[in-house]
C-alpha cells in the first residue's frame, strides 16, 4: 500500500512540507554544535534559520511555477492544497498528513514572519542564549505544525509540542514572577489539550470511513491506493477540474475504483474503518450519521474548551496576562502573534466542520463568550497600570472578536440558511487573526523597546516619550491606532466585518461588540497620552531613553507597514488567499443546517432524497443569498428563489416550523428551476 | 468432594505426560510444559550455579553479575519474544503442568518484558556499584528469584500459583529492601514491607479458600465456568462471600500493585531502600502485577475460546434433544477442564432460548462477575491514580516522590482492566486491545522509571543527596544529565512527542473504545479522570524540572560531576533515546503487544 504512495506529487509535497516544519528543528540541532560562549554566532544563525523559513513559507507557497502554486482561483481554492498523507502507525490508522488551504496558508505565513522578527528582537536576551535559540526554534516547529497538520493525532503531537518549550522560555528568561505564569501557562494548556484528547479519542472511535462516498473519501485525501497518473493527480488536488467529459469521467474512474479497494481492505481488516484524518472526519461530521448528536456536542465541548483557553476567551484567559507580563519581549510577541491564533484555527478547522450539531446548538453560547470577553478585556485594560498588562488584557478583548466572528452562525432556518453574514464573520475572525498577530506582536514590541531601556513598566511614570525617542513613538502610534481598529490600519476590517456579520444574527450582540471599539479607543488613547505625551519622563533611568536603534526600528517599521498594508489593501494581501475555503466551509455547513433541520421536521421527502435534493450548487446560493439579503431576509416571500406553493409561503413567513417546510419543498422541487430562474 | 473418577495411576501418568510430552524419557517435546517452561529453568539453574560456585575458591573471585547476565541472556533467547510478529500461532493458548500455568503470547510478552528489565537491572546495578563484591550473590540472587517468583505470577492459571508467585516476588523483595545493614531507615521499610506483605497474603488466601469452598475450584478457566453455571442459583448469602472472597483476592492484589488503601509500604520502602530495589520494585514488581490482575480478570471473567465454544455445542446438542443430563462436552486437549467437570456439576435447568452461536453472551454469572470486578478495579484505578498524584505534590525526596508516582501510573494503567471486563464477551478484540495497551504502556514505562530511578541513583552516588532541593541548578554542572532527566520526566507526565504519550494514549484509546461499545458511564469517569490525573500530575514532575533547571546552584555544594561521556551517563542515554525518539516509529510495539495479546480472549 505505501508503496503505491511514491508518487511525485506527493512525495514533492512531503518533503517540501518537512522541510519547511522540520527546518527549525533541524537548525536547533545544528545549534548544539555550537559553543554556548559564541553568542553572536548563535544569535544569527537562529535568525538565518528563522529567515530561511519565512522564506519557504512564501517560496512554497507563492512560487508561480513549481508544484507547490498556490492556487487564488478557481475551484483549488475552496480545498486543501499542496496535500500529502504518508502511513505512520498504520495499525493505530495514523497518517503523516499535511496540507495547507486558505485557512491555514496566511497563518503559516504569519507563523514565519512573527518568528523573523522575534528573533530579531532577541538579541535583548543575554542569559542562556544556547539554551534560548534552541527552545525557540523547536518552538517554531511546533507553530508550523499545528498549522499544516491534518492528521488529528499529529496536530495533537504539535500542539503539545510547543508546550515544553513555551514554559522553558517563560520560566526561564521571563520576569520576576516567571516561574508561576509559565506553570499557570502550563497547567491551563494541558488541561484544554487532556479535554481534547478525550474527543479525539471518541470521534476516532465513532469515525467510519465505509460511510463515505468515494467523492468525499477522495476529498478527504485518505484513498491512497491509486494507479495512474490521472489517479496520482486525483490524490494531489481531487477539486483540479476535469477537462471535458471524458477526463471527468476517467477520474471518477480512479476515485471509484480506489474507493473499492479501501472497502476492500477494510473488509478483510487490512485497514480499520477508523480515521484521524481531520478532512475525513469533516465529511463524516457534515454528511454522515457516523457522529450522533449527542456525541458531536461534547466533542464539541469538549475540543472548544481546548481551543478557547489557547484563544483566550473568559472566563479561561486568566493565563494569558502572567504569561504575557512575565514573558520576555520576543515570546510576548510570539504568545499573542502565533499562539493565541491556533486557538482561532483550532475552533475553525476542527470544531465547526467535525461537530456541526455541537456548534449549532452552542452557537449563542459561543458568541456570548466572545462578546463578554470583548468587555471585560476591555474594562480590565482600561484599569491596568502596568504597560504590559494593559497589552495583554487588549489581546484579550481583540480575540474576542475571533470567536465571535467564528460562532456567528447566522445561516438558519430565519435567513433561509444564507450562509453570507455568517461567511462575513469567519472571514472578519481569520482577518482579525493575522491583524491581531501582527498588531499585538507590534504593540509587544513596542513596550518591550521601551522596558529595555528604563526596566519598568509603570503606565503612571512614563510621559514625554515623544521627546526623546520620537522615531519610536510615531511608529508606536502608528501601531497602537491599528490594534485600536483606525479606518486605513489593519484592526479595522476584521472588527468591522464581525461586527457587521453580528448584526444579523443578534442586534443586541452587535451592538455591544461595536461599543468594544469605544472602550478599545478609551484604553489606546488614555495610554498613548499617558506614555508617549505629556511634559516629561517621570519615571526612573531617564538617562536611558536613547533614541530607538536601526535593528529595533526595521521590526517596528515592517509591522507598521504591513498593518498599512494589510489595512488598505486587505482583499490583495489577505482575503483573497483564504476567500474560497472559508466560502466552501460555511456553504457546506449551511446545507449541514438544512438537512438537519429537514430532518427534525421529519420530512420523509428530504429523508428519501438524500443529499442530493438538499446540496445546492454553491452560486446558486450565493445567487440565491444575495437577492435575501437585499431584500427583507426574514421574509422568504420576497425572495424569488422561494418558488415553494404560493398559499404555503404566504402563511408561513414567521412560523419557523412551516418555514422549514417550506423550504425543504421548494429545495427538492425546484432545484432545477434554481438553476433554470438565476 | 470427589472430582474425576480417574485412579491414582491414571492420574500420575497424566502428569507426567503432560510435563514432559509424549515421547521416551530422554527428550523433551515441544509440546511438553517443560520445553515451554525451559526460560525460568534456565533461571533456576542460574541462582543454583550462583549459590553453589560460591563455595569453591575460584567462585569467590568471580563477579556474580556475569552469572546472572549469561543466565538472563539466555532464558530471553530461549524465550525469543521477537517471535511474536513472525508467527502468532506458535503462542496459541496452552496450559501447562495440568492447568497451574498458562502458556501464550501475552506470557511470553510479559516474561521478555521481566528478562529485558532484569539484563537491564543487573547493568544498572553494576554502574552504580550497588551490590558489593561481597554482597553480589546475594543480591543478585534475591533479584533473580524475585523474577522468577513475577514469571510465575505472569502465567498464573490457578489461585494457588498466583499465591505462591506473589510469596515467591515477595519474599526475596522483603530481604532487598532491607539489604543496606546498618540503615535503620532501609531496616524499617523492610520490615513494614514484610508485615503489610504477609497480612495481605493471608488476605488473598483465606478469600482463595472461600472461593474453593463456594466453586469447588481454584482452577481459573474452571471457576469460570462453575461462576457462569452457579451464580444465577446462588442464594443472597453465598453471593455476598462470593463478593467478600473477590474483595480479599482483590485486596492481595492490590498490595502487590501498590493501589489505594493498600499502597502505604511504598513511599517508606522507596526511601528507606536504595533506587536500585526502587527501581526493581516499580517496574518489574509492578509489571507482573497487573500482568496477574490481566490474569485474573480474565481467567475469571470469561470462559476460555475452546470452553465457551463447546458450551455452545453442548447447548446446542441439549437444546436439540433435551438431554440434561451426562453431556461429554470438554474436548480431550483440555486435561485441566475434565478434572474440573465431568458429571460433577448439574448442568442448570434454565431455559436458554437464544440460539446456540450466542451461547458464548449468555452467561449472566460471569457477567454479573465481570461487573462487579469491572466497577470495583475502576473504583480502585480512579483512587490509586488521583491518591498517587496528589500525595506526590508535597514530597521532598525524590525516591519518595517517584514513589507515589509509581502508584499513580500503577492506577493509570489499572484503568484499562475495567475497559478490557466491560466488553470481555461483546468485543473481544477491543478487550484485548486494552490489555494491548497496558503491554505498551509496560514497556514504555520501564525505560522511563528505569532512566529516573537510575539518574537518581547516580546522582546520590555523585553528590550523596536524594532530596530534591539539593538538585538545585544541576544543569551548569551536569547539563547531559540533567536535560536526560527532564526529559524523562516530561515523559512521565505523558506529553507528546515523549513515549509516556504514547503509553498513556493506547490506555485510553482502549478505554475510550470500550465505552463507546458498552455505553457504560463508570467508563466515562475512568475516562475523564485519567486525563486529567495528567494535568495533575505536571506539576509535581515539572518541580523536579524547575528545581534542577531555573534555580541557582547552591554555593556550599561541592562540584557535581557527572558527565554523559561515561558509564552512567551512556547508561542514561540509553534509556533516554527510546524515551525521546519513540514516537517516530511506535508501530512496531503496538504490533508486538496486539499480537501478544491475540490469544488471550479467544482465537
Amino acid at each position: 500500500m505505501s508503496n503505491l504512495i511514491g508518487s511525485d506529487l506527493n512525495a514533492i509535497y512531503a518533503s517540501w512540507l518537512s522541510l519547511l516544519v522540520f527546518l527549525p528543528a533541524l537548525g536547533a540541532l545544528l545549534l548544539v554544535l555550537i559553543p554556548a560562549r559564541a553568542t553572536e554566532s548563535l544569535r544569527y544563525t537562529t535568525f538565518a534559520v528563522t529567515a530561511v523559513t519565512f522564506l519557504l513559507t512564501l517560496l512554497a507557497f507563492f512560487s508561480s511555477s513549481s508544484a507547490l502554486h498556490f492556487a487564488t482561483s478557481g475551484e483549488a481554492t475552496k480545498y486543501m492544497q499542496s496535500t500529502f498523507h504518508l502511513p505512520w502507525i498504520p495499525s493505530f490508522d495514523i497518517y503523516y498528513a499535511m496540507g495547507v488551504d486558505g485557512i491555514s496558508l496566511p497563518l503559516v505565513v504569519l507563523t514565519g514572519l512573527v518568528s523573523l522578527l522575534a528573533m530579531g528582537a532577541s538579541w535583548s536576551i543575554t542569559k542562556h542564549v544556547k539554551a534560548y535559540c534552541i527552545l525557540f526554534l523547536l518552538l517554531e516547529t511546533g507553530m508550523l505544525g499545528v498549522f499544516l497538520a491534518l492528521d488529528f493525532f499529529l496536530f495533537y503531537v504539535f500542539w503539545e509540542v510547543m508546550l515544553l518549550p513555551m514554559y522553558f522560555l517563560i520560566g526561564v528568561w521571563g520576569g520576576p514572577r516567571r516561574e508561576y505564569a509559565a506553570i499557570k501557562f502550563f497547567i491551563y494548556t494541558l488541561v484544554g489539550s487532556v479535554l481534547m484528547l478525550i474527543a479525539i479519542l471518541m470521534l476516532y472511535f465513532a469515525s467510519d470511513l465505509t460511510k463515505l462516498t468515494p467523492t468525499q473519501l477522495a476529498r478527504a485525501h485518505v484513498l491512497d491506493t491509486v494507479t495512474g497518473e490521472d489517479g496520482q493527480r486525483l490524490l494531489a488536488r481531487p477539486w483540479q477540474p476535469a477537462e471535458g467529459a471524458e477526463e471527468a469521467a476517467v477520474l471518477q474512474k480512479q476515485v471509484d475504483l480506489a474507493a473499492a479497494t479501501l472497502m476492500s481492505q477494510i473488509e478483510s481488516g487490512e485497514r480499520s474503518r477508523h480515521t484521524f484524518s481531520l478532512l475525513a472526519l469533516a465529511e463524516l461530521g457534515q454528511h454522515t450519521d457516523a457522529f450522533s448528536p449527542a456525541l458531536q456536542w461534547w466533542a464539541f465541548l469538549l475540543l472548544f474548551i481546548g481551543f478557547a483557553i489557547k484563544v483566550p476567551s473568559v472566563p479561561v484567559h486568566t493565563w494569558l496576562p502572567d504569561a504575557h507580563v512575565e514573558a520576555p519581549t520576543p515570546i510576548s510577541m510570539i504568545l499573542a502573534g502565533v499562539l493565541l491564533k491556533m486557538g482561532g484555527y483550532g475552533i475553525l478547522r476542527i470544531c465547526y466542520p467535525i461537530c456541526p450539531h455541537g456548534g449549532f446548538d452552542l452557537a449563542w453560547f459561543i458568541c456570548l463568550l466572545g462578546v463578554v470577553s470583548m468587555i471585560y478585556g476591555a474594562y480590565a485594560a482600561l484599569a491596568q497600570k502596568d504597560f504590559k498588562r494593559l497589552v495583554a488584557y487588549s489581546s484579550v478583548s481583540h480575540m474576542g472578536y475571533v470567536v465571535l466572528g467564528l460562532g456567528v452562525w447566522s445561516a438558519t432556518a430565519g435567513t433561509l440558511y444564507n450562509p453570507d453574514y455568517w461567511n462575513m464573520g469567519v472571514k472578519g475572525a481569520m482577518f482579525q487573526m493575522i491583524a491581531h498577530g501582527i498588531s499585538s506582536a507590534g504593540m509587544f514590541f513596542m513596550v518591550g523597546v521601551v522596558y529595555d531601556r528604563v526596566h519598568h513598566r509603570n503606565l503612571s511614570e512614563f510621559g514625554g516619550l515623544f521627546g526623546k525617542m520620537p522615531l519610536y513613538t510615531a511608529l508606536a502610534i502608528g501601531i497602537f491606532f491599528a490594534g485600536l481598529g483606525l479606518p486605513g490600519l489593519c484592526g479595522f476590517i476584521g472588527e468591522v466585518l464581525v461586527v457587521l456579520s453580528v448584526w444579523n444574527y443578534s442586534q443586541v450582540l452587535a451592538i455591544l461588540a461595536a461599543a468594544v471599539v469605544i472602550l478599545t479607543a478609551g484604553y489606546i488613547l488614555w495610554t498613548l497620552q499617558r506614555v508617549y505625551l505629556g511634559a516629561e519622563y517621570k519615571g526612573p533611568h531617564e538617562e536611558a531613553l536613547v533614541p530607538i536603534t536601526p535593528r529595533e526600528t526595521t521590526i517596528a517599521a515592517t509591522l507598521f507597514v504591513l498593518a498599512i498594508l494589510l489595512g488598505v489593501f486587505p482583499y490583495s494581501t489577505v482575503l483573497k488567499y483564504m476567500d474560497g475555503t472559508i466560502d466552501r466551509q460555511t456553504q457546506s455547513l449551511a446545507e449541514w443546517t438544512q438537512r438537519r433541520d429537514a430532518g427534525e421536521e421529519g420530512s420523509t421527502e428530504a429523508e428519501a432524497n438524500g443529499e442530493q435534493v438538499t446540496i445546492r450548487k454553491p452560486h446558486e446560493l450565493t445567487r440565491r443569498g444575495d437577492s435575501a439579503a437585499s431584500a427583507s431576509v426574514a421574509d422568504p416571500a420576497s425572495s424569488e428563489s422561494t418558488q415553494a406553493p404560493a398559499g404555503e409561503t404566504q402563511q408561513g413567513s414567521q412560523s419557523k416550523v412551516s418555514l422549514s417546510e417550506s423550504r425543504v419543498e421548494s429545495v427538492s422541487s425546484g432545484a432545477s428551476s434554481l438553476r433554470g430562474g438565476g | 468432594m470427589e472430582l474425576v473418577a480417574t485412579s491414582l495411576f491414571d492420574l500420575v501418568s497424566e502428569v507426567i505426560r503432560d510435563t514432559k510430552g509424549i515421547g521416551g524419557w530422554k527428550e523433551i517435546a515441544a509440546d511438553s510444559s517443560v520445553g515451554l517452561f525451559l526460560p525460568e529453568i534456565v533461571l533456576c539453574g542460574t541462582i543454583l550455579t550462583m549459590l553453589v560456585v560460591r563455595l569453591f575458591r575460584i567462585g569467590e573471585k568471580l563477579d556474580m553479575f556475569y552469572v546472572g547476565f549469561v543466565g538472563l541472556v539466555a532464558s530471553l533467547l530461549i524465550l525469543s519474544p521477537w517471535r511474536l510478529t513472525e508467527n502468532p500461532e506458535l503462542f496459541a493458548r496452552r496450559e501447562l503442568f495440568t492447568g497451574m500455568l498458562v502458556y501464550d503470547g501475552f506470557s511470553v510478552f510479559m516474561r521478555g518484558l521481566l528478562f529485558g528489565f532484569g539484563i537491564l537491572f543487573l547493568i544498572f546495578a553494576k554502574i552504580s556499584g550497588i551490590p558489593s563484591k561481597y554482597d553480589s550473590a546475594d543480591i543478585y540472587t534475591l533479584v533473580l528469584g524475585a523474577t522468577l517468583g513475577l514469571c510465575l505470577m505472569s502465567a498464573a492459571n490457578h489461585l494457588l500459583v498466583v499465591f505462591m508467585g506473589i510469596e515467591m516476588a515477595s519474599v526475596p523483595s522483603y530481604a532487598l529492601a532491607g539489604m543496606q545493614k546498618r540503615n535503620r531507615q532501609a531496616s524499617e521499610a523492610a520490615l513494614k514491607f514484610a508485615v503489610y506483605g504477609a497480612g495481605a497474603a493471608g488476605i488473598m488466601l483465606y478469600g482463595i479458600s472461600l472461593l474453593a469452598g463456594l466453586f469447588h475450584t481454584v482452577h481459573l478457566p474452571t471457576l469460570a465456568w462453575q461462576i457462569s453455571n452457579h451464580l444465577p442459583q446462588m442464594e443472597t448469602s453465598e453471593l455476598m462471600v462470593a463478593a467478600l472472597a473477590g474483595l480479599m483476592i482483590m485486596a492481595g492484589l492490590a498490595y502487590k500493585l501498590s493501589a489505594f488503601p493498600f499502597h502505604y509500604w511504598i513511599p517508606d520502602v522507596f526511601e528507606g531502600a536504595p533506587a536500585e530495589i526502587g527501581a526493581f520494585l516499580s517496574i518489574a514488581s509492578k509489571a507482573a502485577a497487573l500482568a496477574l490482575l490481566v490474569r485474573v480478570v480474565v481467567g475469571v471473567g470469561t470462559l476460555p475460546a475452546d470452553v465457551a465454544k463447546s458450551m455452545a455445542d453442548t447447548k446446542a446438542v441439549a437444546e436439540a434433544s433435551e438431554v440434561m443430563e451426562g453431556t461429554v462436552w470438554i474436548s480431550h486437549e483440555e486435561p485441566a477442564h475434565v478434572h474440573g467437570h465431568g458429571e460433577s456439576h448439574e448442568r442448570s435447568g434454565s431455559p436458554s432460548d437464544k440460539p446456540a452461536d450466542e451461547a458464548k453472551v449468555i452467561s449472566p454469572g460471569l457477567k454479573a462477575a465481570r461487573t462487579y470486578m469491572a466497577k470495583l478495579i475502576a473504583l480502585i484505578a480512579i483512587l490509586t491514580c488521583t491518591f498517587g498524584n496528589l500525595a506526590a505534590y508535597g514530597q521532598n525526596n525524590i525516591k519518595r516522590m517517584l514513589a507515589y508516582s509509581t502508584i499513580a501510573h500503577a492506577g493509570f494503567m489499572m484503568m484499562a482492566v475495567p475497559g478490557l471486563l466491560a466488553v470481555a464477551e461483546r468485543a473481544p478484540d477491543v478487550a484485548a486491545s486494552a490489555v494491548s495497551g497496558i503491554a505498551i504502556y509496560l514497556v514504555i514505562y520501564l525505560f522511563m522509571n528505569l532512566g529516573a530511578f537510575a539518574i537518581v541513583a547516580f546522582l546520590r552516588n555523585a553528590m550523596g543527596s536524594e532530596q530534591i532541593d539539593d538538585y538545585a541548578g544541576l544543569l551548569k554542572s551536569c547539563p547531559g544529565i540533567t536535560i536526560c532527566f527532564v526529559i524523562i520526566l516530561f515523559s512521565l507526565i505523558g506529553l507528546p512527542p515523549l513515549a509516556g504519550f504514547i503509553a498513556k494514549f493506547a490506555v485510553l484509546a482502549a478505554v475510550a473504545d470500550a465505552f463507546r461499545i458498552s455505553g457504560d458511564g463508570y467508563l466515562m469517569w475512568v475516562l475523564v479522570v485519567g486525563v486529567l490525573n495528567t494535568a495533575i500530575s505536571l506539576i509535581y514532575y515539572l518541580r523536579v524540572a524547575r528545581v534542577m533547571t531555573m534555580l541557582p546552584e547552591p554555593e556550599s555544594r561541592t562540584p557535581v560531576s557527572l558527565p554523559l561521556f561515561s558509564a552512567a551517563g551512556c547508561y542514561v542515554l540509553l534509556m533516554t533515546i527510546p524515551v525521546a525518539l519513540f514516537i517516530v516509529r511506535w508501530g512496531s510495539l503496538h504490533q508486538t503487544a496486539s499480537a501478544a495479546v491475540d490469544y488471550l480472549l479467544g482465537p
